[in-house]
C-alpha cells in the first residue's frame, strides 16, 4: 500500500480536529439540554424536544441549506458574528463543526436523556435535605450517576461527528485543507478516475476509527457500571 | 418543637390534618398508604402542602398565609429514608460527609462520634452496594446526623429489613435517642417500634387525624382499634427495675406499689438497689382478667396486678376490649364478648389483671 499521501493524512487530522471540537462544545449543551427534558415539565417543552430532534429525520442537505442561510456571509448570525467577534463560519473548518455539532446533537440528547431520567430522582431528595442545592445535586449527584450513559452518547456523536457528509458539503463546500473532511476526501476520491485505491484506504481509516471509538466506548461504560455496581 | 398544619393532595389521598407535639420523639402511627410518608415529605420540603404552616423548634419552614416555603436543602431537616437512599457512586465515609460539600462541614470530633455512635468505622472505606441492609441503615443514620440537622425525621427506616435485623439495630435507636439531643420524628407502622422509645403518639388514617397524645394515652384508646390493629392493640406500663433471682431467672419490675417479674436479668450494668425506670408494652391478647371468688383457683401466671374497671368496648364480633386502672397506669385486656359478661365486668369494678411473664419479651422493653 506504502505510505499514507500528505491529503489523506491532512483530512484525517481535520477530521478529528472536527470532531472533538464538536463534541467538546456540543455534548455539555446536549447533557444541559437533556437535563433540561428529562427533570423539567414547562411550556414549549415538546418544541424543544422536536427541535433537537430535527436534524435527525430532515434531509442532511436542508440542515446543511438551513445553516448557510443563518450563518453564511449574508446570513443575520454570519453577519453578526462577523461584525461583532470577527468569526466567520461559512466555508471554513469551524462551520463544519458547527454542522456536526447540530447532527450529531440529537444522537446525544437521546441516551443522556435516558440515562438522565434512570437516575433515582429519591437520592436527588436525599441530597438537597442534606442541604446541596439544584445544581450541586446535578454535579454530585445526577451526573456521576448518569455519566455511563453520557460517555456512550459521547461516543456515538463523536462517531456521527467522524462521518458527517450532507450538511457539512452544503454548509462549508470540500475545500481541501479547510473543510474536506474523511467523508468528503472519501466522495471527491470515488469522483475521480484514478482515485479508487485511495478512497478504499481512507474508508478503511474511517471504518478503524469508528471501530476503535465504539470499543473505547463500550469499555468505559463497563468499568464505570462495575464501580457502580448497579443503581443502588 | 412541632406546630403543623397541612392540607394538600397526594395521588388520590387528600391530607388534611393539623398537629403539635412538645416531645423529644414524636411518633407518626398509622397503616400503610394512611399519608406518613406524605407528612414526613412535607415537613422536609420535598412535596409542597397546597395550604397549612409547619413550625419546627420555632422556625416557620413553611405558611402559605405568609407566603413562606423554606427550600428543602435549607431546612435543616436530617432525614432517614425507608430504603436509605445512600449514593451507590460514594465509599460509605463520602456519604457520611456528603454535608460537608454543601456548607454543613461537622469537626473531625463530632464525624468521629457519630460514626462510634453507630459502629461503622470497620466500614468507613467499603460502597454501599456491598453493605448489609442493616448496615445501610446505620450509614443512612449518620449521614442525616452528619447534616448538623435540627429535626431528624425517620421514615419507617426499619421497615426494609427482616426481623433479625430490626432487633441489631434497635439498639442503635435508642443509644441514638438517649445520646444525641435531637428531636426527632419516627414513621412506623409497627407499635413495637413506636412504643420504645415514643412519647408522642400521633395517629393517622387516611390522611387525617385519628389521635394525637402521650404515646401511653393513645395506645389504650379503645376507639381507635382499627388504626393501632387489632392483633398489635397494646399499653404500655411504666415501672422500676427491681431485684433478680438467679435461680428462676427472673427480674421482679415494681409497678407502683405491686410487682411483676418477668424473664431474664435486666440492666446488669447499674449498681445493686439503684432504681432504673423501664417502659414494657403489653399486648392487649396477653392480658386476662379475673375476679376473686371463694374456690381457690391455682395459676400458672404469676403476674397479677389489681386493678379497676375503667372502660369496655364491645367489638361487633366475638371480641372486646376492657381497659383496667393499674396504679393510676391503664391496661387494655382483650378478651371474648363471652368473658365480659360471664364476669360480669363493669366500670368501677375492682379485678385481678393477670400477665403471662413469657408475653413479655425483651424487644417490648425499654430500659431508661
Amino acid at each position: 500500500m506504502g505510505g499514507i499521501d500528505p491529503d489523506a493524512m491532512a483530512a484525517l487530522g481535520l477530521t478529528v480536529k472536527v470532531a472533538a471540537t464538536a463534541i467538546v462544545f456540543g455534548l455539555p449543551l446536549a447533557v444541559a439540554v437533556s437535563y433540561l427534558l428529562a427533570r423539567y415539565r414547562f411550556p414549549g417543552h415538546m418544541i424543544l424536544n422536536g427541535l433537537v430532534h430535527l436534524p435527525l429525520v430532515m434531509p442532511p442537505v436542508v440542515t446543511g441549506y438551513g445553516l448557510l442561510l443563518l450563518f453564511g456571509p449574508a446570513g443575520p448570525l454570519g453577519q453578526f458574528l462577523n461584525e461583532a467577534f470577527g468569526i466567520t463560519l461559512a466555508f471554513r473548518w469551524t462551520g463544519a463543526a458547527l454542522a456536526a455539532a447540530i447532527m450529531a446533537f440529537p444522537l446525544m440528547v437521546r441516551p443522556i436523556r435516558v440515562a438522565i431520567e434512570s437516575v433515582d430522582q429519591g437520592l436527588e431528595s436525599a441530597a438537597e435535605t442534606l442541604g446541596a442545592g439544584r445544581f450541586l445535586v446535578f454535579l454530585t449527584v445526577t451526573l456521576p450517576l448518569a455519566l455511563p450513559g453520557i460517555i456512550a452518547a459521547m461516543i456515538l456523536g463523536f462517531a456521527k461527528a467522524l462521518g458527517e457528509f450532507g450538511a457539512t458539503i452544503t454548509f462549508v463546500s470540500n475545500i481541501p485543507g479547510e473543510t474536506r473532511t474523511l467523508a468528503l476526501a472519501i466522495y471527491s476520491l470515488t469522483q475521480s478516475p484514478d482515485g479508487d485505491r485511495a478512497a478504499l484506504m481512507l474508508a478503511g481509516l474511517s471504518v478503524a476509527l469508528a471501530f476503535a471509538a465504539v470499543i473505547g466506548s463500550e469499555l468505559v461504560v463497563r468499568h464505570m457500571q462495575a464501580r457502580l455496581g448497579g443503581k443502588r | 418543637m412541632l406546630d403543623i398544619e397541612l392540607e394538600g393532595q397526594s395521588g388520590a389521598l387528600h391530607v388534611d390534618l393539623a398537629f403539635q407535639s412538645s416531645s423529644d420523639v414524636t411518633a407518626l402511627f398509622g397503616p400503610s398508604g394512611s399519608g406518613k410518608s406524605t407528612i414526613v415529605n412535607m415537613i422536609a420540603g420535598l412535596r409542597r402542602p397546597a395550604r397549612g404552616r409547619i413550625v419546627v423548634r420555632d422556625q416557620v419552614l413553611f405558611d402559605s398565609n405568609a407566603g413562606v416555603d423554606i427550600p428543602a436543602r435549607k431546612r435543616r431537616i436530617g432525614y432517614v429514608f425507608q430504603d436509605s437512599r445512600l449514593f451507590p457512586h460514594l465509599s460509605v465515609r463520602r456519604n457520611l460527609t456528603y454535608a460537608g460539600l454543601t456548607g454543613r462541614r461537622s469537626s473531625n470530633a463530632i464525624f468521629d462520634e457519630v460514626v462510634d455512635l453507630l459502629e461503622l468505622a470497620p466500614h468507613l472505606d467499603r460502597h454501599p452496594k456491598t453493605l448489609s441492609g442493616g448496615e445501610k441503615q446505620r450509614v443512612a443514620i449518620g449521614r442525616a446526623l452528619l447534616s448538623d440537622p435540627k429535626l431528624l425525621l425517620m421514615d419507617e427506616p426499619l421497615a426494609s429489613l427482616d426481623q433479625g435485623l430490626k432487633g441489631e439495630i434497635l439498639p442503635y435507636l435508642d443509644r441514638l435517642h438517649q445520646e444525641t439531643q435531637l428531636p426527632i420524628v419516627y414513621v412506623s407502622h409497627s407499635l413495637g417500634e413506636v412504643s420504645r422509645f415514643a412519647e408522642t403518639m400521633v395517629i393517622i388514617a387516611n390522611g387525617r387525624l385519628k389521635a394525637v397524645g402521650p404515646v401511653t394515652d393513645v395506645m389504650t384508646r379503645l376507639d381507635l382499634g382499627p388504626a393501632t390493629g387489632r392483633h398489635e392493640a397494646s399499653s404500655l406500663m411504666s415501672g422500676h427495675i427491681g431485684s433478680y433471682d438467679p435461680s428462676y431467672d427472673l427480674s421482679q419490675i415494681h409497678i407502683g406499689a405491686q410487682q411483676i417479674e418477668i424473664p431474664g436479668k435486666l440492666g446488669s450494668d447499674y449498681p445493686e438497689g439503684a432504681t432504673r425506670p423501664v417502659r414494657l408494652r403489653i399486648r392487649a391478647r396477653d392480658v386476662s382478667i379475673g375476679r376473686l371468688s371463694d374456690q381457690e383457683l391455682r395459676l400458672s401466671i404469676r403476674n397479677r396486678l389489681q386493678g379497676r374497671v375503667e372502660d369496655i368496648a364491645r367489638e361487633s364480633g366475638a371480641y372486646a376490649e376492657v381497659v383496667v386502672n393499674v396504679e393510676g397506669q391503664r391496661l387494655r385486656a382483650r378478651m371474648t364478648r363471652r368473658s365480659v359478661d360471664d364476669l360480669e365486668l363493669a366500670p368501677g369494678l375492682d379485678v385481678l389483671v393477670l400477665i403471662k411473664a413469657i408475653a413479655i419479651d425483651r424487644r417490648m422493653l425499654q430500659i431508661g
